[in-house]
């Protein structure tokens, strides 16, 4: 049985099965079968997709089961559309989290920040402290530009907030986003979409 | 995308304008080469710059920047002056035997009824001619000189080869070629793909320049079928799903029109009135909106509130609420406040040095993404400011990577699929979507004690998606697809949606992805039954699950594909319904008894693809016409009107001119970095394989100017100036512009002060000047002078 290109690549994954198809010719599933002894047991794998452009690659995450350490991400060979490909983006993903193995990529934002007014600086603030202060600004500005109607119609909105964002929001996210900001009465909602 | 990325592998030619996929989506490369090595196919590459696409092209045709609408313009004259084009398919599936109404006109420049003191359109003119009994009046042949066709035909009779040429720059033997290898895909059995991009879109008349391209595509009968179709090539990984969910001032989910402050909006009744076609598809509009206004408020949207119509906001009629409008209201401190979920304005512009000093009088912002931005830090020493004397309030809130969440996001071929977590978010870092939950539920909190009637729509929102900090997406899933109230059970599709308040459904485009079944978008089966590529069991595509939009046309008027080669669907006698390879984007039991059998595209309100876009779709005008960027080098050549008659020109001293600024500059991306740069920046493998800003020249350019490789160079206009090093390749050439050499730079905006590695912003260059439909900038064709940084 010749090996197919999807076929390589899950055994190129299964590392040390690289070497036994050179060995037992390019039959893939004899590989496969010597493969299993050599396969790295706690890998877990997750399919996911690429982040960057539009094409909607499918990539691979593998984590290590014990430490749920990110371990690297490579194309999915089973996507339809790059079949196991990445150009040098989608290779880079690993680095989003990762420069290496137990290595967070420092410049990563990992805490929520507050700079104030005419400060040179950013100081780390509580989640629940960044949550309730922005919740309170948003209601503050809502409640003193709110325009409940225009010439007899009632119009319900806020001209002094604006929403932007975001081109690499999941489709669940960008629904509820829209949703809160026209629940408020936000009518500036803008995003990549337009430049 | 009207077809998707593998359906590439399925043309014979590709017409690559105004993008660069082998750089900007190396995928495209696979499947395009897979056509070339299994069909001999053709790809063309037009763009100011040789690029990396070209260099795998067949043919390459350079152009000036911004005249794409006069190269598109001499394809269809020669197509129509040579009888190249599909006469069947013309003739049976577009708008060119119908007549237009008597008083419709251009001349010079402009098209009937121009108010040049309010600087638009009247559209009455605009419109098809009807007989007395109010039906479209229409010649079969096509020969009555007020048909559509005999109008198109004069329109573009002045896009002569010679006149396009001294335009665009473009050697006339190498347009001669692209013209004459792109026709032949008119031939049945063959198909031809337009592939374009913010090329194409980033223009004053972007909007018209696409147009071309339909009409160029209707014209050679290659929509519906595998290898052809009109395919945007979107820059993000969810900018398809971002913008189908309406995250734009004038859209609601699924593109519908956001209601304005106007009569015609006054209320429930009067919106669906207007906004509600009697014929196509969208005479469905009722069920839809109805079915948004319930996932809004469910079960306070009752029949006895408009469905809670006046709790949603209304627009005002005369502001412009768009990208630019957005930013010069808040240079005039109109806005106190404004959410950035990872947007990054400093660098992504326009007019960047503009956006920085808009941006000091906001109170506050509150930026959410993975990295610091340089919009996060607008009001450093680093952005250009003095931080003292800005007061305004910076919340800053780190967002997970992808893989550190789940759900779903659309590719460019309208593909929706999921991804799944496969790590927790790294630090404190959270899911957009459980930040989004978090304020939600606040504010909800804040609001729940209101008696005021103004804060009835936030306290009515349906929020139900669970009280923890973390948000149930599968909720959030299940309501985008569509809920029947009376059953509780998932909608199958939208065509059981109503507009009786019985149905939720939060996006009807993507109502059909998680019906009953279960969630459609994470399937992950590999049959392609038809070979064709389609794989219609790999996760979900909008609508319907149809991968080739309008794929009516790829069969002819009596049902029969047009070529077995470029079969879809065909009409099935025996059962009484269309069948075939992929979900038929038509209803399936219309046989030909039904007069509507011969109509393929059923959005529009009579099925026929226009070549004439009647009723002001496009402001602009019924029909492309080449008008100049606004800053150009030249005069236009075509009309005694420069540019394009309806733009808003927001900073008219900031024009800059051909004298000072003799260069005509474009934006572009490089493969290695990705929108304004964060997310590339920060990482050690992609800046090392590119670790500076630059601009790009051409040799002859660079030796004009003394420059060579690796100088620095001073690149300016009236906006601001960048100081970067020069790059000089042999892929930027000058043009013969009307017997005067011009020549063209271009620069990367991947660029700003934060990150890894930092350079200048091209973006400080770029123009307040947007489409005339759209508002989108014109980042490609503005005017820059190069000189020495010494």
């Amino acid at each position: 049985m010749a090996i197919t290109r999807r076929d390589f690549l899950k055994l190129s994954a299964l590392s040390t099965a690289v070497l036994m198809t050179a060995e037992l010719g390019l039959d893939s599933s004899k590989a496969y079968a010597q493969a299993q002894k050599y396969r790295i047991k706690t890998a877990k794998k997750t399919p996911t997709l690429c982040p960057f452009c539009s094409a909607g690659c499918g990539m691979l995450a593998y984590t290590d089961t014990k430490t749920g350490e990110l371990l690297y991400v490579v194309g999915d060979p089973d996507h339809p559309v790059n079949r196991g490909g990445a150009c040098s983006k989608g290779a880079s993903i690993y680095q989003i989290r990762n420069i290496a193995p137990g290595n967070p990529n420092p410049k990563r934002l990992t805490k929520p920040l507050y700079r104030a007014p005419g400060s040179r600086e950013f100081k780390e603030v509580t989640w629940d402290w960044a949550i309730a202060e922005i919740a309170k600004r948003i209601k503050e500005t809502r409640d003193k530009t709110f325009i409940k109607s225009e010439e007899g119609i009632p119009v319900m909105r806020t001209d002094q907030i604006a929403c932007l964002g975001g081109a690499a929001l999941d489709n669940e996210e960008t629904y509820l986003l829209q949703k809160l900001m026209r629940g408020l009465g936000v009518v500036y909602i803008e995003h990549q979409a337009r430049l | 995308m009207t077809n998707h990325w593998i359906d590439l592998k399925n043309t014979d030619c590709a017409l690559i304008i105004g993008a660069n996929p082998f750089e900007n989506h190396p995928v495209s490369a696979k499947w395009l080469m897979e056509a070339k090595v299994k069909r001999g196919a053709k790809i063309i590459s037009v763009d100011p710059r040789f690029t990396r696409t070209s260099s795998k092209a067949d043919l390459y045709a350079p152009l000036r920047a911004g005249t794409d609408i006069a190269f598109i313009g001499g394809m269809i004259n020669y197509i129509l002056e040579n009888e190249l084009y599909d006469h069947e398919y013309v003739a049976n599936y577009t708008n060119a035997s119908f007549l237009v109404h008597d008083d419709y006109k251009f001349e010079d420049g402009l098209f009937s009824g121009y108010d040049p003191k309010e600087r638009k359109y009247d559209f009455s003119t605009w419109d098809y001619k009807k007989n007395e009994k109010g039906e479209i009046a229409k010649d079969p042949t096509l020969k009555n000189p007020r048909t559509v066709f005999q109008l198109l035909k004069q329109h573009y009779s002045r896009y002569t080869i010679d006149k396009v040429c001294e335009i665009t720059g473009t050697p006339k033997e190498i347009y001669l070629e692209v013209i004459k290898t792109f026709a032949q895909t008119s031939q049945k059995g063959k198909s031809g793909t337009i592939m374009y991009a913010m090329g194409g879109t980033q223009h004053s008349c972007g909007s018209q320049i696409v147009r071309s391209y339909a009409i160029l595509q209707l014209l050679l009968g290659n929509m519906g079928v595998p290898g052809g179709g009109v395919n945007a090539l979107r820059g993000e990984s969810n900018v398809q799903g971002s913008t189908d969910f309406g995250l734009l001032n004038n859209n609601i989910t699924g593109y519908i029109n956001t209601p304005i402050a106007q009569l015609e909006h006054k209320d429930l009744k009067a919106y669906l009135e207007s906004e509600t076609p009697k014929t196509g598809f969208w005479n469905n509009k009722p069920k839809f909106f109805v079915s948004y206004l319930k996932a809004m408020y469910f079960d306070k949207a009752t029949k006895d509130n408009e469905f809670g119509y006046q709790w949603f906001p209304k627009r005002h009629a005369k502001k412009n609420y768009t990208y630019i409008g957005l930013f010069e209201n808040l240079a005039k401190g109109e806005l106190e406040g404004m959410l950035l979920f990872g947007q990054n304005p400093i660098v992504g512009g326009p007019n960047s040095n503009r956006e920085r000093e808009a941006l000091k009088n906001l109170k506050w912002m509150v930026a959410v993404d993975l990295w610091m931005t340089e919009t996060m830090r607008f009001w450093t020493e680093d952005a250009g400011s003095n931080p003292a004397e800005v007061q305004t309030e910076v919340f800053v809130l780190p967002a997970a990577a992808s893989f550190e969440k789940q759900g779903s996001i659309a590719s460019s071929g309208r593909w929706i699929q999921w991804r799944w977590k496969a790590v927790e978010p790294l630090g404190q870092s959270k899911a957009d979507l459980d930040i989004i939950h978090l304020l939600a539920l606040e504010l909800k909190k804040l609001y729940a004690q209101s008696q005021k009637p103004e804060d009835e729509p936030i306290k009515n929102l349906y929020w139900n998606y669970g009280n923890t900090n973390e948000c149930d997406i599968d909720r959030v899933a299940r309501e985008i697809n569509g809920i029947d109230l009376t059953t509780g059970k998932q909608v199958e599709n939208f065509l059981q949606l109503a507009d009786d308040g019985s149905t939720l459904c939060g996006n009807w485009i993507y109502s059909g992805f998680y019906p009953e079944a279960g969630n459609l978008a994470q399937r992950r089966e590999q049959d392609d039954p038809s070979g064709l590529g389609l794989y219609p069991k790999w996760t979900y595509a909008w609508p319907l699950n149809r991968r080739i939009l309008y794929n009516r046309a790829s069969a002819d008027p009596t049902g029969k594909p047009w070529h077995p080669d470029k079969a879809v669907i065909w009409w099935d006698e025996t059962q009484k319904k269309w069948v075939g390879h992929d979900v038929p984007d038509f209803k399936a039991i219309i046989g030909p008894d039904d007069p509507a059998f011969v109509n393929p595209f059923i959005m529009q309100t009579d099925g026929k693809g226009w070549l004439f876009a009647p009723q002001g779709k496009l402001k602009d005008g019924p029909f492309p016409e080449h008008y100049e960027p606004w800053e150009s080098p030249v005069q236009n050549l075509l009309s005694s009107v420069q540019n394009n008659p309806i733009i808003k020109v927001w900073r008219p001293e900031e024009q800059s001119d051909v004298q000072n600024y003799p260069y005509v500059a474009i934006t572009y991306r490089v493969s290695e970095h990705w929108q304004a740069g964060a997310m590339t920046r920060n990482l050690p493998w992609q800046v090392e394989l590119v670790p500076e800003m630059f601009v790009e020249i051409g040799e002859e350019l660079a030796q004009e100017l003394g420059v060579k490789s690796g100088d620095e160079v001073i690149v300016e206009n009236k906006r601001g100036a960048i100081k970067v090093k020069a790059y000089v390749t042999k892929r930027m050439k000058p043009l013969m512009v009307n017997g005067i050499k011009r020549h063209q730079v271009g620069l990367p905006w991947h660029f700003g002060f934060q990150g890894l590695v930092t350079g200048e912003t091209a973006n400080k260059l770029t123009p307040y000047l947007g489409d005339a439909n759209t508002m989108i900038p014109e980042y490609k064709g503005f005017l820059v002078n190069v000189r020495r940084a010494k």
